[in-house]
C-alpha cells in the first residue's frame, strides 16, 4: 500500500524559528509560577503541620481546593472570572504565572510537608537536648535534611508545570503551543509543528531533569 | 534563682512525679534524687518507664503531676516550663540509643553546633573544644567525615563528644549501647567509664549489668513505671530485697 502522507521534514525545521519566540513565555510563566508555588508551598506545608488547628485549617483547604479542582478551570477562572470581581483586566501573562503559583503550590505544601514529617524525631530530640530553641532545631537540623529529601519531587513538580503551560494557550498568552497554532493557522503543517512543539517541550524537562540529577548527586553527599 | 548553697544539695530532684499516657500509667509517684558527682543506673524491664523517666528530666517528655527540678530550675507539669525548660537543656546533655547524629554535618559541625548557635561561643573556640573532645573519646583523624562513614561505636562516641561540648552539669544515657554491634559496646562503656572518673554527674539507662556493678554508686531498679528498689550495686545485685528486684535480676543474668 502507499503512504499518503509524508513527514515533511523541511516543514518542520521551517517552522523552528516561529516557534522558538513561545520558549521564552514558556520559561517565564513555568518558572515564575514554581518560585512563587515554592515560596507558598512552604508556607502552607508548615502551617500543616502546626500543632495548631486555626493554623493547620487554612492549610488543608487550600490544598484541597487548589489540588482537587482542574489547572485549565483555574487559569480561566482567573483570566475571565477575576476581572468581573475586581472591575479590571487582568493581562494572560499574569494569569498564567498565577495559576501555575497557586497550583503547584499546592501540590509543593504536600512536598514539604512530607519532607519535614520525613526526618526521624531523633533528629529533634537531639537537638532541642543540646539546647537549640525550636526554630534553631528546625532551621539547622531539620530544615536541611528535609530539603535535601523534597529536591526529587520539587522536580518532579518542576516538569509537571512546565507542561501545565501548554494549556494556557487557551488564554492567548504566547508560549509554545500558542505559536504553534498560530503557525499551523497558515501552513496547515500540524503532523511537522507539533512535533516540533513537543520536542522543544522536551528539551526544556529533559534539561531540568539532568540538573535535578546533579543537585542530588551532589546533595546526597554524607546523606 | 535559687542556687545550690553546698556541694551536697541535689542537682535533680524529682517529687511525686506522675506521667500517664492516654489510661497508661506511665510514671507512678517517682520520687528521686540526685547528688553532684553521682553515677546513678537505671535498670528494668522493656517498657518499664526507665526510659520516659529520664527523658521527663529535659523535658523531651511532659508529666502530668509532680514537680522536677533541675540544678535550680524547676519543671512544671504540662510541658508548660518555658526558660527554666530551655536552662535545663542548656546544662544537661543526653547520649541516645540511636546516637542521633546530625547526617547533614560533618563529625566536627556536630559538636560545634550547639556551642556555637546556643552559648554564643565563636567558631575558633567551638572548634578548640570540639577537637579536644573528639581527641579525648578517640575520633580525632575522622573530625572531617560524615556520621554515616563511622561504625556504630564511633558515632556513638561523636554523640557524647556533642553533649559535652556544651560543657553539661549533668549527662543523661538513655541505652547508649543497645543499637550497637557486641564488638562496639565496650568502646563506648570505655568512654563512659572515663567520664565517670572525672567525676561527671550521671544517669545511665541500661541492660549492662556489669557495667552498671562496676560505675554505678547507685542502681534503680524500676518496675512498672515504680521505683521498686534503689541501693548500692553491690546490694541490688547480690542481696536484693525486692522480691520483683530479684525475679528481673534472675531473668536478665541467667544468661
Amino acid at each position: 500500500m502507499e503512504v499518503t502522507f509524508q513527514f515533511d521534514w523541511a516543514a518542520a525545521f521551517r517552522s523552528i524559528p516561529h516557534l522558538l519566540p513561545g520558549i521564552p513565555w514558556t520559561l517565564l510563566i513555568s518558572f515564575g509560577g514554581l518560585a512563587i508555588g515554592f515560596i507558598i508551598g512552604i508556607v502552607f506545608g508548615l502551617m500543616r503541620i502546626s500543632p495548631s488547628r486555626l493554623i493547620r485549617w487554612p492549610a488543608v483547604v487550600y490544598v484541597e481546593v487548589f489540588r482537587g479542582t482542574p489547572i485549565l478551570v483555574q487559569v480561566l477562572f482567573i483570566f475571565y472570572g477575576l476581572p468581573q470581581l475586581l472591575g479590571s483586566p487582568i493581562n494572560a501573562l499574569t494569569a498564567g504565572i498565577a495559576a501555575i503559583a497557586v497550583n503547584s503550590g499546592a501540590y509543593i505544601s504536600e512536598v514539604v510537608r512530607g519532607g519535614v514529617q520525613s526526618i526521624e524525631r531523633g533528629q529533634r530530640e537531639a537537638s532541642l537536648s543540646l539546647g537549640l530553641s525550636r526554630t534553631q532545631a528546625f532551621r539547622y537540623v531539620i530544615w536541611p535534611q528535609a530539603f535535601r529529601r523534597m529536591i526529587p519531587p520539587l522536580g518532579n513538580q518542576g516538569i509537571i508545570s512546565i507542561k501545565d503551560t501548554s494549556l494556557f494557550s487557551v488564554i492567548g498568552v504566547g508560549e509554545l503551543v500558542r505559536q504553534g497554532q498560530i503557525y499551523i493557522a497558515t501552513t496547515f503543517t500540524a503532523l511537522e509543528v507539533y512535533f516540533m512543539v513537543a520536542l522543544m517541550y522536551l528539551a526544556i524537562t529533559w534539561s531540568l531533569s539532568l540538573l535535578l540529577r546533579q543537585l542530588e548527586k551532589r546533595g546526597l553527599v554524607g546523606q | 534563682m535559687t542556687q545550690n548553697e553546698n556541694a551536697t544539695a541535689p542537682i535533680v530532684r524529682m517529687e511525686q512525679v506522675n506521667k500517664h499516657f492516654g489510661s497508661l500509667h506511665v510514671l507512678k509517684d517517682i520520687d528521686l534524687e540526685v547528688a553532684p558527682g553521682e553515677v546513678v543506673v537505671i535498670i528494668g524491664a522493656s517498657g518499664s518507664g526507665k526510659s520516659t523517666l529520664i527523658r521527663c528530666i529535659n523535658g523531651l517528655e511532659e508529666f502530668q503531676e509532680g514537680h522536677i527540678e533541675v540544678d535550680g530550675n524547676e519543671l512544671t507539669p504540662h510541658g508548660k516550663s518555658g526558660q527554666a525548660l530551655q536552662k535545663i537543656r542548656t546544662e544537661v546533655g543526653m547520649v541516645f540509643q540511636q546516637f542521633n547524629l546530625f547526617p547533614h554535618l560533618s563529625v566536627l559541625d556536630n559538636v560545634i553546633l550547639a556551642p556555637m548557635k546556643v552559648r554564643g561561643w565563636s567558631r575558633a573556640d567551638a572548634m578548640e573544644t570540639a577537637e579536644r573532645l573528639l581527641a579525648r573519646v578517640g575520633i580525632s583523624d575522622q573530625a572531617a567525615k560524615h556520621p554515616n562513614q563511622l561504625s556504630g561505636g564511633q558515632q556513638q562516641r561523636v554523640a557524647l563528644a556533642r553533649a559535652l561540648a556544651m560543657e553539661p552539669r549533668l549527662m543523661l544515657f538513655d541505652e547508649p549501647t543497645s543499637a550497637l554491634d557486641p564488638e562496639m559496646i565496650g568502646e563506648v562503656l570505655d568512654a563512659m567509664r572515663e567520664l565517670a572518673r572525672e567525676g561527671m554527674t550521671m544517669i545511665i539507662v541500661t541492660h549492662e549489668m556489669g557495667f552498671a556493678r562496676e560505675v554505678a554508686d547507685r542502681v534503680i531498679y524500676i518496675h512498672q513505671g515504680e521505683i521498686a528498689e534503689q541501693a548500692p550495686p553491690e546490694q541490688i545485685f547480690d542481696r536484693p530485697c525486692d522480691e520483683r528486684t530479684r525475679s528481673f535480676l534472675a531473668r536478665v543474668l541467667k544468661h
